[in-house]
């Protein structure tokens, strides 16, 4: 679908250089109120205010570092390369992160944050809906090899390091915000957002989080270097006895320390049987 | 309530659709509610706060499933693994029923999320059937089609919308969930009698009603779900349930959604005709 022109209207003409006056006369039948252009034209401008709208709530954070001319830029260069391959809106941003990265002159001098920004907002849609598998009962691994033992981390925690400190900037943006629902043949209203980047709360600081869901919250928790290095371990499939050789080497094996971890990991159920 | 193959026997009164802004209200108020719509594909997900607010509204209340993505019209064939995540949901609801739109809105695995008119002619109507068939061969649940409002008409129609519909769920063999709105709002549009639309589609094979309210503009009516209903929906309303008798009825409230208890109130208005045609029946 052709993105509309910066005055909301149908463009002229479309891709190929035909007229779109011609090509929608060709198809659609006029009335005696609007002719085929302005009818196609209808469709075209419900299907732009339908996935903006749900791209502008999916990345709050987004748009407010980028500001709102820059993000509706971004939004329509993103749309029109990756349109929704899915039945859900949900996934309208999954492929965003690879797109940021890949055409850094949208987002340029904010690179570095809004990257991380998209991952952490993506981070966040996943700990929404994502599967909750059964918890790992960690009695069940007593007596077990550590040299075979594999611990799997739940589908919908994503392990994030991240250049700033985005966690407290979006916890701030959301608050009071409304989730996102599709609703039923109905149309969508044009938008209106604040027009101006928020750069003044954008510190650099070196971060690691998880991003999880737990009692049907997303939750951003921070982690020490430590315990991301470990927890990323076992997602990349490391059995207990690599895990720990990797801290050890590392200086960090603290045993007292890492069975408290475990313990409070434990408790918010992040373990599962592996896949 | 008349119970048919299509709605699954079953004999439901005035529903609402069930909206985010509503879940507090619901849940912990607990109103006298016949029955909920649910959105299907906002349950589809794997975990996390959508399935767990749908268990605990069916513990209390009965749910029927509303899709908005199969695109029966679409011409490439239905995605099994849609398919299989509308039946892990089917089951998990128990609806008794299941509806989606008579539309196409995706090609080449590129998905609009709108709910396009179709051209109205006897190899589409083929198409169409097939896949409601097999959407329902594979869901186990009997499915009811809805008419969508509509902004633009094609030259190649060979037949009026009333009779595209008649076709295709006669081919099917399936339900209608007749949108009373959208039917206004398509007669506005494209200066057809809605009465004659009424008039012409098979009355025994509606499962459900929809009512809506819609915004009127300068030129043509936006179907935005985001008023209450208006008189001349209502008048059409009570033409239909004159044809079909009483049947399961629901009001879409999807934008500015007021309070739970203004959209309730609204939703049982239908029953001051639904008793009119109560009151008939027993004089007859």
């Amino acid at each position: 679908m052709q993105p509309l022109t910066a005055d909301g209207d149908m463009r002229p003409r479309w891709r190929d250089g035909r007229s779109m006056k011609k090509v929608a006369t060709g198809f659609i039948k006029p009335n005696d109120r609007l002719n085929s252009f302005e009818r196609l034209e209808i469709y075209n401008r419900q299907y732009w205010y339908r996935i903006k709208d749900c791209f502008y709530e999916d990345y709050p954070g987004l748009r407010a570092i980028l500001g709102e001319d820059r993000f509706e830029r971004l939004a329509l260069a993103y749309l029109e390369q990756y349109p929704s391959e899915s039945f859900t809106l949900r996934n309208l941003g999954r492929r965003l992160v690879g797109f940021l990265e890949a055409n850094p002159r949208l987002i340029k001098p904010l690179q570095k944050p809004a990257v991380d920004m998209a991952r952490l907002e993506w981070a966040h849609i996943e700990a929404f809906d994502n599967e909750a598998r059964p918890r790992l009962q960690v009695d069940s691994l007593l007596g077990a090899d550590p040299d075979k033992v594999q611990l799997g981390l739940q589908p919908h925690l994503t392990l994030l390091q991240l250049g700033y400190e985005l966690d407290n900037f979006l916890v701030k943006l959301r608050h009071g915000q409304a989730l996102r629902s599709e609703a039923s043949n109905a149309m969508t209203q044009r938008r209106v957002g604040q027009r101006r980047p928020i750069k003044k709360h954008l510190r650099p600081k070196s971060i690691s989080l998880a991003v999880h869901r737990h009692d049907d919250t997303v939750y951003y928790k921070r982690l020490q270097p430590a315990q991301f290095r470990l927890l990323s371990a076992f997602k990349s499939g490391a059995t207990l006895t690599e895990a720990c050789e990797m801290l050890a080497e590392s200086g960090d094996l603290d045993a007292e320390q890492i069975k408290k971890w475990f313990e409070t990991w434990a408790s918010l159920g992040w373990f599962c049987e592996p896949e | 309530m008349p119970a048919n193959d299509f709605n699954g026997m079953t004999d439901y009164g005035i529903g609402i659709g069930l909206r985010v802004p509503h879940y507090n209200h619901i849940l912990t108020e607990k109103p006298t509610v016949d029955w909920f719509e649910i959105i299907s594909e906002n349950f589809m997900v794997d975990g996390g706060r959508p399935l767990r607010i749908l268990e605990q509204i069916l513990e209390q209340y009965r749910v029927v499933q509303h899709g908005v993505s199969m695109y029966f019209g679409s011409a490439e064939p239905l995605n099994r693994e849609h398919l299989k995540k509308l039946k892990r949901l089917v089951k998990r609801t128990n609806t008794p029923w299941l509806s989606d739109h008579l539309c196409w809105g995706s090609v080449d695995g590129r998905y609009t999320h709108d709910l396009l008119p179709m051209p109205y002619t006897f190899a589409a109507a083929k198409v169409t059937a097939r896949k409601i068939r097999e959407a329902r061969d594979f869901l186990e649940v009997p499915i009811a089609v809805e008419n969508v409002s509509s902004y633009a008409e094609f030259h190649v129609s060979e037949m009026t919308e009333w009779e595209f519909l008649a076709e295709v769920v006669e081919q099917a063999d399936c339900g209608i969930l007749l949108d009373v709105n959208n039917i206004y709002v398509s007669s506005q549009n494209h200066n057809f009698n809605p009465y004659d639309y009424l008039n012409f589609i098979p009355a025994e094979r509606v499962a459900q009603f929809h009512i809506a309210g819609h915004s009127k503009y300068e030129r043509f009516i936006l179907d935005t779900h985001d008023h209450a209903v208006i008189d001349p929906v209502w008048k059409l309303y009570a033409h239909a349930i004159a044809r079909t008798g009483k049947t399961a009825t629901l009001l879409e409230w999807d934008a500015r959604i007021p309070s739970f208890d203004e959209v309730h109130n609204e939703a049982l208005k239908a029953n001051r005709y639904l008793e009119a045609i109560e009151e008939k029946t027993a004089a007859a």
